[in-house]
């Protein structure tokens, strides 16, 4: 049951990590924080960055039309 | 005289057809007759089996008969009807046998443009002055949408090229096709309904409506009121993207932004991965730069603590803070590892500065350590001595401050009389020094020296 609700949590979007990563870049060249905390910071950043990449690789395109019911199917072009 | 003076004696009496015949070979002289071109609305319009059309142009004055015969239909692209606003041109001549004039119409055509062009202005004129155009009522546009919903035909290339270019820039972006009818009378009233309902959805921030290339009437539908009045109450921010350029319509001034074509729509409305790949290695570069310089600054600080008293006393809190430090070295090493994949130079470049940078902890910790230090003094069971030859052995330079572990693995610490050996340049010919293993020293002399290639 923990699984399932971790799944369906809602993930840390790419703009929301992208502001955070921006953050700590500018926190970590002010060079006001210790070793310790410069430490975790960048710890935190290079997870950041690899997760951001990792969504830009994984993303596939999701298109659905909307029918009259208001449901959603999926959506093919014709070529 | 004739009979009661009614005319001249000389006078010619000619029949019907010689005047039919004398007014015909008139007007087929005539130069603005052979090639004319007439406005009018056409009425009684009637086609024979035979192919021919016949029917009259009309306006608020007069009317003018017309007949287009069979070869001349067949270029034909509408069919005419009652009431239709049309251009014709051919030639006017007489029918000889009704002695009638009329227009033998080669070419017809539709005259809907100048009427369109007049509705066009009025709404426009319009809208604008109702502020519906303004630049402050125009949205910005989200950078990263989640879900866009694209209010067009489900058929044809606009939708696919939409698609196919939110996709290639950015493809977490979903795309919901809500179907309409583009062109047709039901159209306007399709576009706007759909509008609407997108606009009661929760999941949509930015909607695309628009359609391929087409006549100016195939077209028209995004210049009804019912649209742009639609476009203006989305509460979702809209592009309009109807035909491609030079074709504006007045949804284009309505909307938030404008497209030229459905694929320029796409790019529009998504960032582009390329562009956001590169800010994110823009920003990794910088991290890591910054970290190796916040490190360098701990190097130096350890350096200057080097001499210090303190130092000279502290090993043993050293050697207890040497474990902890040492996870965090790993712990960087594998934030690292994880980050720069192919950037191994970067890894080894830094991974060296962690370890010449690890004592700099040492500092931190100075309070810390000076407790130590009185605590060890007055009574610790590790004499100080012993500390101190601990320490004079591994605290002589940055790199021998790492880990006993590293000794343990085969590397060895080189000194001369007492101070740490890190260059060839260090140690002459016939010199002695002490080669500090694991678990004792051998003292060696040089009988030789070779530097590494790419340190030449």
């Amino acid at each position: 049951m923990a699984e399932v609700n971790a799944a369906k949590q809602p993930e840390v979007s790419f703009e929301q990590s992208m502001i955070r990563l921006e953050a700590i870049v500018d926190k970590l060249e002010r060079g006001e924080c210790d070793l310790d905390q410069s430490l975790k910071l960048f710890e935190e950043g290079a997870g950041l960055a690899a997760r951001c990449e990792k969504m830009l690789d994984e993303a596939e395109q999701k298109v659905t039309i909307l029918l009259e019911s208001g449901k959603e199917a999926p959506f093919q072009a014709e070529e | 005289m004739s009979p009661g003076g009614f005319y001249a004696a000389n006078q010619t009496a000619y029949t019907v057809s010689q005047v039919n015949e004398y007014i015909k070979a008139k007007m087929d002289q005539d130069r603005v007759l052979s090639s004319i071109l007439v406005r009018g609305e056409i009425s009684n319009y009637k086609r024979y089996p035979s192919g021919h059309h016949y029917f009259s142009l009309k306006d608020a004055e007069g009317s003018l008969k017309c007949v287009m015969f069979a070869g001349s239909a067949r270029t034909l692209r509408f069919q005419p009807a009652n009431g239709m606003q049309v251009l014709a041109l051919g030639r006017i001549s007489v029918f000889p046998r009704d002695g009638a004039y009329q227009l033998y119409v080669n070419q017809l055509m539709e005259d809907g443009r100048g009427k369109l062009d007049e509705e066009f202005e009025r709404l426009r004129r319009r809208l604008e002055a109702e502020g519906l155009f303004d630049a402050a009522r125009k949205r910005p546009l989200p950078i990263f949408p989640n879900k866009v919903a694209v209010v067009t035909s489900p058929v044809g290339a606009a939708i696919r090229d939409i698609i196919q270019n939110i996709g290639a820039r950015w493809p977490m972006t979903e795309v919901l096709v809500v179907p309409v009818r583009v062109q047709g009378v039901e159209a306007p009233g399709e576009i706007a309904n759909a509008l609407q309902r997108v606009n009661q959805r929760k999941d949509i921030d930015l909607i695309i409506t628009g359609r391929g290339g087409g006549s100016r009437e195939e077209l028209w539908a995004f210049n009804e009121e019912i649209v742009a009045r639609a476009i203006a109450a989305s509460r979702i921010p809209v592009i309009s993207a109807v035909g491609h350029a030079p074709d504006v319509s007045i949804s284009d001034y309505v909307a938030d932004a404008t497209a030229t074509t459905p694929t320029k729509a796409g790019q529009m409305a998504v960032p582009s991965q390329d562009e956001w790949r590169h800010r994110l290695e823009v920003l990794q570069q910088r991290m890591v730069r910054a970290e190796q310089g916040r490190l360098a600054d701990a190097r130096k600080q350890l350096q200057r603590l080097q001499s210090s008293r303190v130092m000279q006393s502290a090993a043993a809190p050293i050697q207890e803070r040497r474990m902890l430090l040492d996870s965090r070295r790993q712990r960087m090493i594998s934030a690292f590892t994880l980050q720069l994949k192919d950037e191994r130079h970067a890894l080894e470049g830094l991974e060296q500065r962690l370890a010449g940078a690890l004592p700099a902890q040492i500092k931190d910790s100075r309070r810390l350590l000076d407790s130590r230090v009185q605590r060890m003094e007055t009574g610790m069971e590790r004499s100080l001595k012993q500390q101190r030859m601990r320490l004079a052995r591994i605290a002589g330079s940055l790199d021998a401050m790492s880990p006993l572990k590293v000794l343990a693995r085969g590397y060895a610490v080189a000194r001369k009389d007492g101070n740490l050996v890190s260059s060839t340049e260090q140690a002459g010919l016939g010199e002695k020094l002490d080669v500090i293993l694991t678990d004792g020293v051998l003292n060696c002399t040089v009988d030789g020296k070779e530097k590494l290639p790419w340190q030449k």
